[in-house]
């Protein structure tokens, strides 16, 4: 009878998921799911704009969409993506310049990308609320 | 050894090897993100100052030179930084004949949606 698993299995490196996360990976996939996710976030901008372009009631629609709890769980996901996005790509910007490459430098920046997208996640939110009254 | 020797005559005749031009994709995802740094923060702080705007209000904002000029310049460094990116995901991670499929059908939609917004902006800023 024929077997279906091969006579002498060829061996595999380990893949991704033997190894322990660590912030450098984390923040390295994060960077890349973010950029995907914010191309979304690009799609509706240009829906945004189409609203308001045909007239004031389909942008009072999407004005009332982005306003609703669903709305407005999508904009703060949206809003971290960016900085996230924006702070991970300038510490990338900086590697490409050949800076910040020892182990320790890399795990400041990498911290420093959290607290700072974190941080303008928050500044952003609060002046829109305050602005809001 | 002299670099040139290693390769045959035929191969130098026929142009083989690097294109020279590889790096043009790597180069133009940074530019496009050095250009993305300023516009999308003018964006972001736009979007909060502007966040109780009436229709009338969030027009009137479109028409001016500035936020209509940053905002075009806006959707192509977006959309550019926005293909280059995605090329690069779907490279990695489809390595069946549909990569080549889906890379031009994913260039295609991000082109589309430049013109259409930039369209957007422009069929704005010259309503009279």
């Amino acid at each position: 009878m024929a077997s279906f698993t091969p006579k002498r299995p060829r061996p595999l490196s380990p893949h991704v998921q033997i190894y322990r996360p660590q912030l450098t990976s984390v923040l390295s996939i994060a960077n890349r799911v973010t950029g995907v996710v914010l191309s979304f976030y690009a799609v509706a901008l240009v829906a945004w704009l189409f609203s308001a372009t045909a007239g004031p009631q389909a942008y009072s629609t999407v004005h009332d969409f982005i306003r609703s709890w669903f709305g407005q769980i999508l904009l703060f996901g949206g809003t971290y993506s960016f900085f996230l996005h924006l702070c991970g790509g300038i510490r990338h910007l900086l590697w490409d310049a050949v800076h910040g490459f020892e182990l320790r430098t890399i795990y400041a920046s990498g911290w420093t990308v959290l607290a700072m997208s974190a941080a303008l996640t928050l500044i952003t939110w609060a002046a829109s609320m305050s602005l809001a009254g | 050894m002299d670099k040139e020797r290693m390769r045959s005559p035929l191969g130098g005749a026929l142009g083989l090897g690097s294109a020279k031009d590889g790096v043009e994709q790597w180069w133009l995802e940074r530019v496009t993100a050095i250009a993305l740094v300023p516009l999308t923060l003018w964006f972001v702080v736009s979007i909060v100052v502007h966040m109780n705007s009436d229709y009338a209000a969030a027009i009137a904002w479109l028409q001016t030179p500035l936020a209509a000029t940053l905002m075009v310049l806006l959707l192509t460094a977006l959309f550019w930084h926005t293909a280059l990116g995605l090329q690069v995901v779907i490279e990695d991670y489809i390595h069946s004949g549909l990569k080549l499929p889906l890379v031009i059908a994913m260039r295609f939609g991000c082109f589309v949606l430049a013109v259409a917004g930039i369209l957007a902006v422009l069929r704005i800023c010259f309503r009279s």
